[in-house]
């Protein structure tokens, strides 16, 4: 379940942000803090978007930050940060982001399962909502359960 | 019969792609639609696969504006209902027409 995933150390609600890169290099630092990546892995993240554009931004106000696993993950794992005042990542159909989840995987399949709870718990879209909204981890900590 | 290829094309292969695989295969699962298979690939080896249909955002639409296969372009890579609005009547009309 998602719980396993993501524990307090790993989610951070309602954090100020300055801008997609600033938002995007927090939600790293939580993976990195927790050994799941190398520092490297949080810059290569940022460069993914630099690179490519904003397509992980794939739900109103949701990215999905990532890089590959090659770039430096340790271990499969992700990380939730919310920001205090959306930013804006340069996607047409999604901006502004209000919601960063970052994740690593160690090669192609590893995070698909992990992957999977996630996209299941999103899908419902109230889900979507109380990660935006919640100010505690307390106010999340049951939904993940499920 | 060989099965109708439906190719999801992100930047990397490995998470919105898998994502969007994710809500379209549960799409298919409630349509019951059989006889279909759902793959991920990358911006860089996508255009060399061999597919049916291809899934994107608008940003990789660019990597498949001069094949022939129909292609569908999602906004919100989560939404079950855009998902089946935009892509079902596409994939029925290829079942038919490999049938």
């Amino acid at each position: 379940m998602l719980a396993d995933y993501l524990t307090p150390d790993l989610v951070k609600l309602q954090v100020q942000a300055d801008d997609w890169r600033d938002a995007v290099r927090q939600g790293g630092e939580l993976l990195q803090k927790a050994g799941i990546c190398e520092p490297r892995y949080v810059e290569a993240m940022i460069k993914a978007v630099e690179q490519m554009g904003p397509y992980m931004v794939l739900a109103p106000g949701l990215a999905l930050a990532h890089a590959r696993p090659q770039d430096g993950v340790l271990r499969v794992g992700m990380s939730i940060i919310t920001l205090q005042k959306p930013v804006e990542f340069g996607s047409k159909a999604n901006d502004p982001v209000k919601l960063v989840i970052s994740f690593g995987g160690v090669d192609k399949t590893s995070h698909i399962g992990m992957l999977q709870e996630l996209a299941k718990f999103l899908m419902i879209e109230d889900n979507q909502k109380l990660l935006k909204e919640a100010a505690s981890f307390d106010e999340i900590k049951e939904a993940l359960k499920h | 019969m060989a099965d109708l290829r439906i190719m999801v094309v992100c930047g990397f292969g490995l998470g919105s792609s898998m994502v969007l695989k994710m809500t379209l295969d549960d799409v298919l699962k409630e349509e019951k639609i059989t006889g279909v298979e759902t793959f991920c690939s990358d911006s860089y080896v996508s255009s060399g696969e061999k597919y049916d249909i291809v899934f994107i955002s608008q940003e990789w639409e660019y990597l498949f504006e001069k094949n022939p296969q129909p292609r569908v372009v999602i906004k919100n890579f989560l939404n079950k209902a855009e998902v089946r609005e935009k892509g079902l009547g596409e994939i029925k009309k290829l079942i038919e027409s490999k049938g």
